[in-house]
């Protein structure tokens, strides 16, 4: 994780005492509701169904045992006793009163996290892969510059009251785990020629009611010129972005209306007159900021354990390892990944008792460092080989060593109608009845890896349209109906999902989702197939075929 | 609406002019984009007073340029303290067109919106309520450090832990 210094300190810390000044003059009755709103938005602060929904930023998805702690800690003391980790690297505690919350800010703030700008119309949390400095093949650790437009993002007096949110996401791998072709800015890391560091900058994707992939508006920005690129695209945006219809006011819809070239020339010329100006950064800042994160120092160890070797012959721990344990840059070592999906259980909760375990865990085995990703599970980055077998006992202790990853009970979902004024629908209980539908490990294992994302809503926080399988809740004649898209998905490939047809209704749903499995088993070409690149050969006829032969 | 200049309350020394109604004789004066624009040389070598000219949100400052050297306020607007345009305007007019006057921010401005102002340029604030025009001295005090630089004088953090490393690198 990233250490703050005394300017980070400082400046989170001024943050809460403003925060908690705007609460008085609320409470008192100075400042009006409308008024209040921005500014609580601004600091992640949503007015729920229920009660207020506190949003906090775990910037590109590392926490340390401390922070996880702490966070545990107002779930419980503020809370409920648990929290829910969202597909944007937050977490979000849903029963929060507001006359608390800034003391729940500012004990977090003590540990160095915080809950700016993870709501509103401003720049947004910057999200990343939640693997970063840890995967095999990686080009560079992309939570540096992760952390450096953070900075730059968080309180930026010119843009703090956009036309609408705006969310930059990065990646250094070839395989994209942080689905940066549906942010608003989306950066690629990667070498010139000279082998520097640069990005190549993709802009205008976003899902929601009008949902796009982003497009490529340069090739190459070099490192040191990356802040004053994001400016002067922020810049063009800031001016001419709509501003007369909320539902048109994302930068998608201004580089589509513009299109991507004439939007591409507008940036140009403003980041000629700005880059080589107080933006402009070199290598000693790069290094600067590169000395805060923690690395550990990782053992020799042998690739393959006896303890590994021994614990294979126990298939509860394999079914958990094979789909659990993935592959380290370091020899000796793996990246666990800690399901939040448990059968029957709300996608992405963890109890407080969870959270304190998990921490004590990462202390014992991973360098005290815990990841969150935008699949709402969370992650172990360093541990050794040869713990596997005494992790995987102590994770299923608390409940945490559900075998899912990436197979069709691992749902990513919106908090829906159970929680969210904006949702037409659920989300949850139709994603906890899907996995119940598919409890049975041994059948989820055949199907493989299947990506299902629901949203209860068109703002598509849920991310249905990159959903293997895709459900969105809609409203008719006040009844939750859902949508279903197939063929959708959120990496490197990302493409939005295609129609099936007319939305069933709420207690449909998971039979559907039977049906659609069901045809790819018996249409697909060979085990290894996976569900999305079936859907890709033979279209999405057979499916719809199935589904709709007996509706 | 209080007029907040210098960190202090002061009485405006401008009037507005409206579009049909005739230059006064002299004093300081404050004209609509359109009046300006219908004539801007007469208005701006005007010599029985100060000129200030209202620039709204929606129309690129470059239209304004020519003419920097003989304005003397430039009032940008917020019709609402969500619409963020008016940020970008300021950084242009200051940092990149060189402009020295006064630059007010006017329409809903709140206290809550001074530091970013500060920092965007403006000078002056039309400011909406009493009480926020009260606690502006207090209000503009709440940060000390900041992370991006503008072209207002503060320092950024990158700038504080570059003159960090050079400190620290010299003391060896």
């Amino acid at each position: 994780m990233y250490a703050y210094d005394e300017i980070d300190r400082t400046l989170v810390n001024e943050r809460v005492a403003e925060f908690r000044d705007q609460v008085k003059r609320r409470l008192s009755g100075e400042l009006s509701e409308d008024e209040f709103k921005m500014l609580r938005l601004q600091n992640g602060v949503y007015l729920q169904l229920h009660a207020y929904m506190y949003r906090i930023a775990i910037p590109y998805g590392t926490l340390s045992s401390d922070q996880l702690r702490r966070l545990a800690h107002v779930a419980r003391r503020y809370d409920r006793g648990y929290g829910h980790f969202t597909t944007r690297q937050n977490i979000q505690f849903n029963w929060i009163k507001l006359a608390e919350l800034p003391d729940a800010m500012a004990d977090l703030a003590e540990v160095g996290i915080q809950s700016m700008q993870t709501s509103g119309n401003n720049m947004r949390n910057v999200t990343s892969d939640q693997w970063a400095g840890v995967a095999p093949g990686e080009i560079e650790d992309p939570r540096i510059w992760a952390e450096l437009l953070r900075q730059f993002t968080t309180l930026h007096p010119e843009f703090s009251f956009l036309p609408r949110k705006f969310k930059i996401a990065i990646t250094a791998s070839d395989h994209d785990r942080a689905a940066i072709k549906i942010h608003d800015i989306g950066l690629r890391l990667l070498k010139n020629e000279q082998g520097e560091t640069g990005f190549e900058v993709l802009v205008g994707g976003g899902l929601g009611r009008s949902p796009f992939i982003a497009k490529t508006i340069k090739p190459f920005v070099h490192g040191h010129d990356i802040l004053s690129y994001v400016e002067a695209i922020l810049r063009v945006y800031n001016q001419y972005g709509r501003r007369d219809n909320i539902y048109k006011a994302r930068i998608k819809i201004l580089v589509h209306e513009l299109g991507i070239e004439k939007f591409a020339a507008e940036v140009e010329e403003e980041w000629l007159q700005i880059r080589d100006g107080a933006l402009k950064i070199d290598d000693g800042v790069v290094e600067d900021i590169r000395s805060r994160f923690f690395y550990p120092a990782y053992e020799t160890l042998p690739a393959m354990p006896d303890e590994l070797k021994q614990a294979a012959h126990d298939p509860k721990f394999e079914a958990w390892r094979k789909n659990s344990v993935f592959a380290h840059k370091v020899q000796g070592h793996a990246i666990v990944v800690v399901s939040l999906k448990p059968v029957g259980g709300p996608p992405g909760d963890a109890t407080a008792d969870q959270m304190d375990a998990l921490a004590d865990i990462a202390d014992t085995y991973s360098f005290g460092e815990i990841r969150v990703g935008h699949e709402q599970n969370l992650a172990l980055p360093h541990v050794r080989k040869s713990d596997l077998p005494k992790l995987w006992k102590a994770l299923d202790a608390i409940g945490l060593a559900i075998p899912n990853v990436n197979l069709v009970s691992d749902i990513i979902a919106c908090p829906g109608l159970d929680y969210c004024s904006l949702a037409n629908a659920r989300s949850i209980p139709i994603a906890q009845e899907i996995t119940r539908r598919f409890a049975n490990h041994d059948t989820a294992n055949l199907i493989g890896r299947l990506h299902i994302n629901i949203s209860g809503c068109i703002n598509a926080c849920g991310h249905h349209h990159v959903g293997h399988i895709g459900i969105l809740g809609v409203e008719k004649n006040d009844e939750e109906f859902y949508q279903i898209t197939i063929g959708g998905r959120a990496d490197e490939g990302a493409v939005l999902g295609t129609l099936i047809g007319p939305a069933v209704p709420y207690g449909e749903v998971a039979d559907v989702v039977e049906d659609i499995v069901e045809a790819y088993l018996a249409l697909r070409a060979h085990p290894e197939e996976l569900f999305v690149d079936t859907v890709k050969r033979l279209g999405v006829e057979p499916f719809k075929e199935r589904v709709y032969a007996t509706r | 609406m209080p007029l907040v200049k210098g960190g202090h309350i002061i009485a405006d020394e401008f009037v507005r002019v409206s579009d049909d109604a005739e230059l006064p004789a002299q004093g300081a004066i404050l004209v609509s984009e359109a009046r300006f624009l219908a004539g801007p040389d007469a208005l701006a070598s005007r010599s029985s007073g100060k000129l200030g000219v209202i620039w709204p949100n929606n129309r690129d400052v470059d239209d304004l340029v020519p003419y920097l050297g003989r304005i003397a306020l430039i009032a940008l607007v917020f019709p609402s303290f969500r619409d963020g345009r008016a940020y970008t305007q300021a950084r242009l007019l200051r940092e990149r067109h060189g402009y020295r006057g006064e630059l007010r921010a006017t329409g809903q401005v709140l206290r809550d919106q001074f530091v970013f102002m500060l920092r965007a340029g403006f000078d002056a604030f039309d400011v909406k309520k009493q009480a926020d025009a009260d606690a502006f001295a207090e209000t503009v005090k709440r940060y000390s450090v900041f992370y991006q630089p503008t072209g207002d004088g503060r320092l950024s953090a990158l700038h504080q832990r570059l003159q960090l490393r050079h400190s620290e690198s010299a003391g060896l």
